[in-house]
């Protein structure tokens, strides 16, 4: 059930992802934007699979719901009627085939030659409470900085999105 | 098991039975179905139960009858609704994108429904007991965002995309406060789980409940948690993505007859789910509110306070006129969010003064001073004067 | 045969490759975002299928600060291309050419 669960997500995810960089009916950023998010869905399951419950609701909570939704609101803000006729270029298709070829290669031949060592029984269960323990007390620093960065960020959108800089 | 208990648990009893009846096998598979189609025909019913309500409370509010032809009193009127929406012709504009036009009332419709899941209706009566319940029904919740971005949009209407603009731009504001407010309720009863945190709320003072809203920080959290939830569920007075007097009906204004009905359908039930939320959070989910009153059926209580906080939209709605958008904004980002940020401030204190008097004297000024200090950093600067009307005397 | 880490990682893989293809292929700055975010997303799987499977949970908080990160990251970079927007009327990378000679 498990495996069947994983293949249907993997490839929904890949199906998606692939709708997002190169899809063959529309160039539009719209729809690139709805595939990932649907992609991101797909990723989230995958996540309950492997038993990250915590993730799998921040994955859908912070990315569908805040990063995609800030997505949509730029492309709304920005008028794109131009972008929806974009071509894509042999050259740039030929280079990115290439490169993620390339890269492909890469991870799959390090896959191949040295196999993950680790086939235990997959044991790890991220609850909520477990990484919570972690999160503040193994981790308190980094997570305290990434507040920090939070703020940071927080104060450049501002400035950056004031209309007449000073 | 004495009689109060038996009502108590009548329906998880019928589930049990009815499960009982199949193979083993399929046992967890229909005990899964019988949860889900329970949710669904519980709470379509009180969907039209409180359209009729609306129709006639807001009537009475407004000086006039509201539905009175169909059936003794209208009560068959949200039947008639039905049957209209369903006979109605299903236009889609001929520049629109046809498939995202399609999904954006189901996108709409199956996460509000998906939220009730965590909803704790009655004691055992939890369709889905998750660890991280509350994360998951505001994960869940962003959905509705997606739902009313693609209706917008896809629609090629200008004041669809005005209305959907409006509306993405006020659900994102005052999602902050939304799960700010919870927040509280989180630190204090210190689990995510639905479930935990009703039980965190059980046992009486004498006759005085333990809720979470009988605390001054769940005070404040429960009043900004019920402005920010009604600015989510688009009502009024946050109603300005459908202010049909300046955008037509807004991001539906292309949707007709069964997919308009969907929309309406997502809407009413998203205001379920946050109203229950609102009940589990703070009004100490399905307990009763005095001790003596513990032999009524706990799913009674649930929906006696459902009803009440529906009531109180209805209220609203009926009493309040729209913001303005600059005013909503203002509302969100300069009132709410640092209410709702002091409020945790209070929840923490709270937790860690030991004296009882102490932490009341504490917290109710910490709170008091946050909202006399921000209301009139609102006001500043604004002539607050009687309005003159220069034709209509 | 049973779904084990490898799967995962091929998984993780193919993600990441999808996402490199999009950044060089693509040329609104929109969509070469969008890739971006699959890519951290194809390396989240991997860094949650390794945490589960090495039991240990110093994965899932890494993804935890990557989400983070990545949530900043977009707020930064959306901006950035909004006000790209206000000064050249555009969102395609080849109309961003001031630096040529």
């Amino acid at each position: 059930m498990q495996d069947i669960l994983f293949y249907i997500f993997a490839y929904l995810a890949l199906q998606f992802g692939f709708l997002v960089v190169a899809n063959p009916f529309s160039r539009n950023p719209v729809t690139s934007a709805m595939f990932l998010v649907l992609t991101i869905a797909s990723l989230a399951g995958l996540f309950v699979l492997l038993h990250a419950f915590f993730l799998a609701a921040v994955q859908v909570l912070v990315y569908a719901g805040a990063v995609m939704v800030l997505f949509l609101f730029v492309i709304m803000l920005l008028d794109l009627r131009a972008e929806e006729r974009e071509r894509l270029r042999t050259f740039e298709v030929v280079a990115g085939l290439i490169s993620a070829g390339a890269i492909l290669f890469i991870f799959l031949a390090t896959l191949v030659h040295s196999p993950p060592g680790i086939q235990q029984s997959p044991t790890a269960e991220g609850g909520t409470i477990a990484l919570g323990r972690l999160l503040f007390s193994h981790y308190l620093l980094p997570f305290e900085i990434v507040s920090v960065l939070l703020l940071v960020a927080m104060v450049g959108v501002v400035l950056l999105s004031k209309k007449n800089l000073k | 098991m004495t009689l109060t208990e038996g009502m108590d648990q009548v329906f998880v009893l019928l589930k049990h039975w009815l499960v009982g009846l199949a193979g083993p096998h399929w046992q967890p598979l229909l005990s899964d179905l019988i949860s889900v189609a329970a949710l669904i025909a519980t709470f379509a019913t009180l969907f039209a139960v409180t359209t009729l309500l609306e129709r006639k409370g807001l009537g009475r509010m407004q000086n006039r009858f509201g539905p009175n032809r169909v059936g003794p009193c209208g009560v068959l009127q949200p039947l008639a609704d039905g049957v209209k929406a369903l006979i109605k012709e299903d236009i889609v504009p001929s520049g629109a994108d046809k498939v995202m036009h399609f999904f954006a009332p189901l996108v709409l419709v199956v996460p509000v429904f998906l939220a009730l899941a965590v909803i704790p209706v009655g004691r055992n009566m939890a369709a889905l007991d998750l660890d991280s319940g509350v994360l998951f029904f505001f994960a869940v919740g962003a959905a509705t965002e997606l739902s009313v971005f693609m209706a917008g949009w896809s629609s090629r209407n200008k004041y669809s995309l005005l209305g959907a603009m409006r509306a993405v731009a006020q659900m994102i504001s005052y999602e902050v406060p939304l799960i700010l407010s919870a927040i509280a309720v989180i630190m204090i009863a210190g689990s995510l789980s639905t479930v935990e945190i009703v039980k965190a709320q059980a046992g009486y003072s004498g006759v005085i409940p333990h809720w979470y809203v009988l605390t001054p920080w769940g005070f404040a959290a429960f009043i900004l948690f019920m402005i920010a939830a009604m600015a989510e569920s688009n009502r009024a007075p946050f109603d300005l993505p459908e202010g049909e007097s300046e955008i037509i009906a807004g991001y539906y204004t292309e949707y007709s007859g069964f997919k308009f009905a969907l929309f309406f359908l997502g809407e009413y039930v998203g205001m379920f789910a946050v109203s229950g939320m609102a009940v589990t959070l703070f009004l100490g989910g399905w307990h009763a509110p005095f001790s003596f009153l513990t032999w009524v059926p706990s799913w009674l209580w649930f929906f006696a306070k459902l009803i009440a906080l529906i009531c109180v939209f209805i209220w609203v709605r009926g009493t309040l006129p729209r913001l303005r958008l600059d005013q909503l904004m203002n509302f969100a980002w300069k009132f709410m969010l640092p209410m709702a940020l002091l409020d945790m401030l209070a929840a923490g204190l709270w937790h860690f003064i030991p004296a009882v008097s102490a932490r009341w004297l504490v917290c109710s000024a910490l709170v008091l001073g946050a909202y006399a200090m921000l209301a009139r950093g609102l006001i500043q600067g604004r002539k607050v004067a009687k309005r003159t009307y220069q034709y209509a005397e | 045969m049973n779904v084990g880490l490898g799967h995962y990682l091929v998984v993780s893989a193919l993600l990441f490759a999808l996402g490199l293809f999009g950044v060089i292929a693509r040329r609104n700055l929109l969509v070469i975002y969008m890739s971006l975010e699959l890519m951290l997303n194809a390396a989240n799987l991997a860094l949650v299928a390794f945490s589960r499977f090495t039991n240990n949970l110093d994965g899932q908080i890494l993804v935890f600060f990557v989400i983070t990160v990545a949530a900043a990251e977009v707020s930064v970079g959306l901006a950035l291309i909004v006000a790209l927007y206000r000064k050249r009327r555009s969102a395609h990378v080849e109309d961003l050419t001031a630096m040529k000679l």
